[in-house]
């Protein structure tokens, strides 16, 4: 487990960047996140990362893209149009939330 | 009398009834499990049926063979458990009551779920090997294709035995080589995950294992639709990747009956606590094997493993005991690589595939994240290992909790 400073903040984070305290990502870190992959924050982009932080709370694991549509009520095109090619990945990076599991 | 009910009678419904058979009192204690039929599939050796490695009859015995005297087997589709009221409902209007309840029924792909995958093309260019039936009708399909571009696709995760696409990818490739048509084939693998291999030390061993096969790779592709007509996949990002044969992983989910009793997920997982597997908000309903929503491979080893612990957690619970075995998501997996060779990886909760030994008294050891033949018989061995000491659940040289012993650390650059 590694420290960055992000934003004048040090933050724990895993050895692809992915913040591992939930405790630590904060709205403004968020919008450097994000710059830092080229995403520029709309108020459509918050909704998703809100839910996104909300359900993790509740659930203990970052939600996948099924998820956030099924149970977020998020549309998937509009998913890959806000977040592009990766967004699973992208909405966990910018949401501070660990990367969404794999297997091997 | 108590009655304990476990619906599903496959791994993990099948050991836990034997285990538990052995550790509740008989006078105290009757045990019903609850199935659809009384073909119990051997569901690992459907890998090897598109090949004509196995034959689909050698993979399927009478469930009743494998659970022990003073277990009853209800055949019957199960239309919902009702917890408020401790019982499950049949669709045949049979009620079943319970004092406690196992749910076991498992994980199923579901085709009907992926627009265009289910239509004319259905097992005709487009397959699955994951059911018996799917495996042995593309075992046809590929005993006389002529070549093209085979796709393999993973609709979305989790799925069962997730390295299994990976396997299949590596057997075609052997077997198109070995029947001397591998120049006529191109073949493309298709993946919701940003690579073949998503842990970082698994990824830095086994990375080129693809470019090695001239297995092209697509990868971050989350299929939105498949259009039939054109063989082609669409992705929600608008990418399109055409296919000649389609062998897709269908999305996989829990119980349509777990749904409706109102105890899952958004794909029908029984939410548990993962060290214990007892269901959130319930006292008296756990969920084993791949039913549950814990976050580690649904694949019958961690069905084996967690349920040598579940057994004890289990007894202390109905005696009003805390339960202590506390499970760590262990997971072993045997990676069919092709050409009489295979792999395995050994991992948990919180530790990635490592390189290094796995010791085995009396059989091994193997080699972890390296190919070899010793992996290959031991993947192949488990077929007699699974009906004979497995499933009635005989001790095996196996440790429930994950090992360091042998393990390689590395720091991943």
């Amino acid at each position: 487990m590694t420290t960055a400073t992000i934003n004048g903040l040090e933050v724990h984070v895993d050895e692809e960047g992915f913040l591992t305290n939930y405790q630590e990502w904060t709205e403004d870190l968020a919008a450097v996140l994000a710059a830092n992959i080229g995403v520029e924050l709309t108020d459509e982009h918050w909704r998703v990362l809100r839910f996104l932080r909300e359900d993790f709370a509740k659930q203990g694991e970052t939600a996948t893209i099924r998820r956030t549509s099924t149970v977020g009520g998020f549309d998937t095109k509009a998913l890959f149009v806000l977040f592009p090619k990766k967004p699973a990945k992208k909405m966990a990076y910018i949401a501070g939330l660990p990367k969404p599991k794999g297997c091997v | 009398m108590k009655r304990l009910l476990i619906l599903g009678g496959g791994t993990a419904g099948t050991m836990a009834a034997n285990r538990l058979r052995k550790r509740l009192d008989r006078a105290e204690w009757e045990i019903t499990v609850v199935d659809q039929t009384d073909a119990h599939v051997y569901q690992p050796g459907n890998l090897f049926v598109p090949f004509g490695i196995y034959q689909p009859h050698d993979l399927v015995k009478p469930r009743r063979r494998f659970l022990p005297d003073g277990v009853e087997l209800v055949l019957g589709e199960i239309d919902r458990v009702e917890p408020d009221h401790d019982r499950v409902l049949l669709a045949d209007d049979r009620s079943l009551p319970y004092d406690y309840l196992i749910i076991a029924t498992g994980t199923t792909p579901r085709p009907d779920q992926t627009p265009g995958m289910i239509g004319p093309e259905w097992r005709r260019s487009i397959h699955e090997f994951y059911t018996l039936e799917g495996a042995t009708a593309l075992a046809s399909r590929l005993a006389d294709w002529q070549g093209g571009r085979l796709v393999v696709h993973i609709v979305d995760m989790p799925i069962k035995c997730p390295v299994a696409p990976l396997e299949f990818t590596f057997l075609a490739d052997a077997y198109f080589t070995e029947r001397a048509m591998r120049d006529r084939v191109s073949m493309v693998f298709v993946t919701p995950l940003d690579g073949a291999f998503t842990k970082p030390i698994a990824s830095k061993h086994l990375g080129g294992i693809l470019d090695d096969r001239h297995v092209a790779l697509e990868s971050d592709f989350m299929v939105e639709r498949i259009d039939a007509e054109a063989k082609t996949l669409v992705s929600y990002d608008e990418r399109e990747v055409p296919f000649d044969l389609l062998v897709t992983v269908p999305l996989n989910m829990g119980a349509d009956f777990v749904g409706r009793s109102g105890l899952g997920d958004d794909l029908n997982y029984v939410a548990v606590d993962k060290q214990t597997l007892l269901a959130k908000g319930h006292e008296n309903i756990f969920a084993i094997g791949d039913a549950s929503d814990i976050p580690t491979s649904k694949a019958g080893s961690v069905a084996h493993f967690s349920i040598e612990l579940f057994e004890d957690n289990f007894v202390s619970h109905v005696h009003g005991r805390p339960m202590t075995k506390l499970f760590d998501g262990h997971a072993n997996c045997f990676i069919e690589s092709g050409h009489g060779k295979g792999m395995l990886i050994d991992f948990n909760y919180d530790t990635e595939p490592l390189p290094g030994k796995y010791p085995l008294p009396g059989f091994g050891p193997f080699s972890l994240l390296r190919e070899s033949e010793a992996n290959h018989w031991g993947k192949m061995t488990f077929r007699w290992v699974y009906w004979n000491l497995l499933l009635t659940g005989k001790d095996m040289p196996f440790e429930p909790l994950m090992s360091m012993a042998g393990k390689e650390i590395e720091v991943a650059s």
